[in-house]
């Protein structure tokens, strides 16, 4: 039996967990549901050739983003379950969680919101935009493209499937030996954290090498780097520093492998071990991803609010500047994450002053921001409502951040609840807000119909109003002395605190629920939300100036740039789209490898997880077999050919002239 | 520099009064090292608040001011450089840096928890006669264990300070990663396997408050609380001179014993305690027949 299943065995399904058997059932039903209703559609044949299969950056930017929504919804019921436990854990009461279910709920929650929520959403972003910013027809490497988001869903499937199928870590997000080696772990719950994290990993980056291929090689002509647009710069800085970070965590996560599967003692107590070795490599990756996170979404407000204000943006050198600065800057601060590891005063010092250095070039940008809207029309739509709300949150949300800079306040704030509370206000504040942002932009662009505003408003109060409530609480309980992770508390006046936490996030619930509302309602009205101008926002951005949704070949002709805000400088010129005298034009083909290749990385981390040696060498084999075969394809493009060109570019002009 | 109770009394930033309000350890300490910490913390706040405030009106104002249906607001739409503006953009925060930085270089050092104090309390300097106490402090799975090496003596999940006396801490862990926190103390360090951090704090008030692990380390991890009582002289002999009398020595093996996980864990004391305890918990050769790690290095490097 151990040599066909390994660990795996009828115990490792939690039967005795009544919250994960009703969880099961429930997913078990809806799940069953959407299946059934795509068989029962015939989607399936549609899904495959027209999403799954396509190396299209807009459907697989689109694709990432539907996965970030999702995952969204588990990390944040992981996040209900915690505040439900906080806040009724008083009294001798240990609430309704177990420790072992709890600390799986903590770490789960912070590994999902990071990696399976953050990170696709942003990719999802960065993928549908930059190219069309850029004038390009697609990534630099379509198929890679399609690869990378599929070992980003083995990584969530991963995940998701440790909630049935034995047990996530129990460790904390970042899953510090020696508490995550083998002597105090021994169980699946971190090899599922390593080998998920492992997967998508690779996923990210290889991402991040095609998006920043695609933005040094593929701009349109004139198009030189000081002309690039704000989230073009920013997402390039991203990649750069995805590139230079994520092989690190992909390193620190082999070597702990090792320490559980081979018995090497990097990071284990004894022989020479050292853990601290662990948190230093960690956190070269950990801190550069917080930066990963954030700045594309400084690129997003920059666009929104240069869009919305009617105006140029203002400083755009300093903004370059201060972004690229950030990105250096990103790697020499890691060290304030364990002041309170022994590090010397000086040490301390410089990595808190470092970390400082950080708010200038931040705060840069939030006066650009402010300047921009000076002397602006600002039309409050949702992106704009989102990033006003994001200035004033994210400064509150920076000054914390800076005060946990300071050594010496970091050594009785560290670990508390006040940093849950920071960077909280400035993930949320900043990463989730110019998301939302970023997607009530853009979402016209992909789908060719607005977001129905009643329910975006709904959801911004109810969100902006649920954070306020759910963190400004944590804030004072940091002060009071609370840290985090625990499960249950004794001093009875921090109860009420906790009591507006989860109503906080109630609130956030609502407004989650409403944002769905938005989508639903939407694509219901989407015939009165229609957009045929493809740039309903009078935008000042190459993206704007096709239709919406773009051609599958984005432009028909590569544009040519004499200006930033390419578009707004094309409007004032008077610009006339072409009619006539169209091109094949050459198109990578869609092919299934991606899914099949990542789908045996998930097998094959699987088998690696519970120990069944067979089948995870079975799976190796034929991962390396498969990328092989799929070198010999030479059939991977084709042409669209003139007429049809012809067909869908006369469609969008007789649309324009309809609509004028 | 800014005065740290005029600031609390005029309320200039009442969010720190209703905190300290509802009993706010952290912003209310009594020992001497965590009201300089939490000092430095205040005036880091309330520099920072002089550019955050003002940034956050101009949000406002500007967001109010240049509405589009607001036709009577000056609009410019090419307008989107001024050298001077930019250079004030850059200057402010670098200034507000600056003088942080300053702030915690200067902070940082004064406060280093490896630096032996050289004050009891404002203006009372640790005189030569002042005898600083040693703690030796483990992190089990999941409870604490401190040694009094001086009185030979030792306690779980209860640490007796007295007050006005300067302490040394010597820190280390049985198993994994905790982070010792005493907030009426000083901030927390971290107490890790194989690995020996240093705290030096002082009480300035009699009274019993709570230490706790500050870095989750496993099921037991929040029911690692222990009792701190701030005591007088007197009292703290009378308590020394009880646990001596009390049962109870801790061999190597007893350690052994006591460092298999447990949870909340009531206060216990050792009246003897085997003299190279501390450093073979440190060194990892508790256990009979393994070599310590010191020897093990200086068989290596000889």
């Amino acid at each position: 039996m151990n040599t066909l299943f390994g660990r795996l065995s009828l115990d490792a399904l939690p039967i005795h967990e009544p919250i994960l058997v009703g969880t099961f059932i429930a997913v078990a039903l809806a799940g069953l549901a959407l299946l059934g209703t795509i068989t029962y559609f015939r989607l399936w044949g549609y899904l495959w050739r027209e999403w799954f299969t396509s190396i299209d950056h807009k459907k697989i930017g689109i694709m990432y983003m539907v996965l970030g929504i999702v995952m969204l919804l588990r990390g944040f019921a992981d996040a209900v379950m915690m505040r439900i436990q906080q806040a009724i854990a008083f009294n001798g009461s240990e609430g309704y969680l177990t420790a072992h279910h709890y600390d799986q709920v903590f770490t789960a929650h912070g590994v999902i919101m990071i990696f399976f929520v953050a990170m696709p959403l942003v990719t999802g972003l960065m993928n549908y935009v930059v190219p069309l910013q850029i004038g390009a027809r697609d990534v630099a490497f379509p198929f890679l493209n399609n690869f990378s988001f599929w070992m980003t869903v083995a990584g969530a499937v991963l995940v998701m499937s440790s909630l049935f199928v034995g047990e996530f870590a129990r460790t904390g997000w970042l899953a510090y030996p020696p508490l995550s080696g083998l002597d105090f772990s021994p169980d699946v719950g971190v090899d599922y954290y390593i080998w998920s994290l492992q997967v998508a990993g690779i996923g990210t980056l290889l991402s991040g090498v095609n998006l920043l291929a695609t933005i040094i090689k593929m701009r349109a002509p004139g198009l030189s780097l000081m002309k690039m647009p704000i989230f073009t710069w920013t997402a390039l800085c991203t990649n750069v520093l995805i590139v230079a970070a994520f092989p690190v965590l992909t390193a620190v996560l082999a070597l702990l492998s090792l320490d559980r599967y081979v018995g090497t003692n990097f990071f284990t107590n004894d022989l020479g071990g050292n853990p601290m070795m662990y948190v230093n490599l960690i956190w070269i990756w950990g801190h550069p991803e917080v930066y990963i996170l954030i700045l594309p979404l400084f690129g997003v407000f920059s666009e929104v609010t240069s869009t919305f204000s009617g105006k140029r943006l203002f400083g755009y050198s300093s903004m370059v500047y201060a972004t690229v600065v950030i990105t250096i800057l990103s790697y020499l601060v890691w060290l304030h994450h364990f002041f309170t590891m022994g590090s010397g005063a000086s040490v301390n010092s410089f990595f808190g002053i470092t970390t400082m250095i950080i708010s200038i070039p931040t705060g840069a940008k939030i006066f650009n921001w402010l300047f921009t809207m000076y002397r602006g029309r600002i039309r409050f739509e949702l992106p704009m409502m989102w990033t006003v709300a994001f200035m004033i949150t994210f400064v509150l949300g920076g000054m914390t951040g800076v005060l946990l800079a300071v050594p010496p306040a970091d050594f009785v704030l560290h670990n508390s609840l006040f940093l849950v509370a920071h960077f909280h206000n400035v993930i949320i504040g900043g990463v989730l807000f110019g998301l939302f942002a970023g997607i009530s932009y853009w979402f016209p662009k992909a789908f060719g119909f607005k977001l129905d505003p009643f329910w975006g408003k709904v959801s911004f109060w109810f969100w902006v109003v649920g954070f306020y409530f759910a963190f400004m609480p944590l804030y004072v309980l940091g002060l009071m002395g609370v840290t985090r992770r625990l499960r249950y508390f004794e001093d009875p006046s921090l109860q009420i605190w906790f009591v507006i936490a989860g109503f906080g996030a109630l609130l956030i619930a609502i407004g989650i629920g409403a944002m769905l509302m938005q989508f639903y309602v939407s694509i219901r009205n989407r015939h009165a939300l229609r957009d045929t101008t493809g740039d309903p926002w009078n935008g000042r951005t190459l993206e704007w100036s096709t239709s919406s949704p773009p051609p599958d070949y984005n432009f028909a002709f590569t544009p040519i740039v004499h200006d930033g805000d390419a578009w707004w400088d094309m409007k004032q010129r008077g610009y006339e789209r072409p009619s006539s005298g169209f091109k094949p034009v050459l198109m990578p083909r869609n092919t299934g490898a991606g899914v099949i290749l990542a789908a045996l990385s998930a097998v094959m981390a699987f088998a690696l997880i519970w120990q069944i040696w067979w089948l995870a060498g079975g799976s190796f084999v034929a991962l390396l077999a498969g990328a092989i075969y799929h070198t010999f394809n030479y059939n991977r493009e084709f042409h669209i050919p003139a007429e049809q060109v012809l067909r869908i570019e006369s469609e969008r002009t007789r649309i324009l002239a309809a609509g004028n | 520099m800014l005065n740290v109770r005029q600031i609390r009394n005029t309320a200039v930033f009442p969010l720190f009064a209703l905190i300290a309000g509802c009993n706010s350890v952290v912003l209310n300490p009594s020992g001497d090292v965590a009201l300089q910490q939490r000092d430095l913390l205040v005036r880091s706040t309330v520099l920072m608040l002089l550019i955050i405030v003002p940034v956050i009106a101009l949000t406002v104002l500007f967001a109010w001011r240049y509405r589009a249906s607001n036709q009577k607001a000056k609009y410019e739409p090419d307008w989107h450089h001024s050298t001077r503006l930019e250079l004030v953009i850059w200057a402010a925060p670098l200034l507000i840096i600056i003088c942080l930085g300053a702030l915690t270089w200067l902070g940082t050092h004064l406060l280093d928890p490896y630096r032996p104090l050289e004050r009891i309390a404002r203006g009372t300097p640790v005189s030569s006669e002042t005898k600083t106490l040693e703690v030796n402090v483990i992190a089990l799975d999941w409870k604490w264990l401190f040694i009094y090496p001086e009185y030979g003596i030792a306690t779980v999940n209860e640490l007796a300070i007295p007050v006005n006396r300067p302490v040394s801490m010597h820190i280390t862990a049985s198993s994994v990663m905790n982070s010792l926190y005493i907030p009426e103390l000083a901030g927390q360090v971290y107490a890790m396997p194989s690995m020996e951090t240093r705290l030096h704090g002082v009480l300035n008030k009699p009274g019993v408050s709570q230490g706790f692990s500050a870095n989750y380390s496993g099921a037991g991890f929040s029911g690692m609380r222990f009792t701190v009582r701030g005591v007088n002289d007197a009292d703290f002999d009378k308590w020394v001179q009880e646990a001596r009398a009390g049962e109870g020595n801790l061999t190597h093996e007893d350690y052994l014993q006591l460092a298999k996980p447990s949870e909340n864990e009531p206060a216990r004391r050792y009246a003897r305690v085997d003299d190279k305890l501390y450093h073979d918990i440190l060194n990892r050769c508790v256990a009979p027949g393994t070599m310590c790690m010191d020897h093990m290095m200086a068989h290596e490097h000889p």
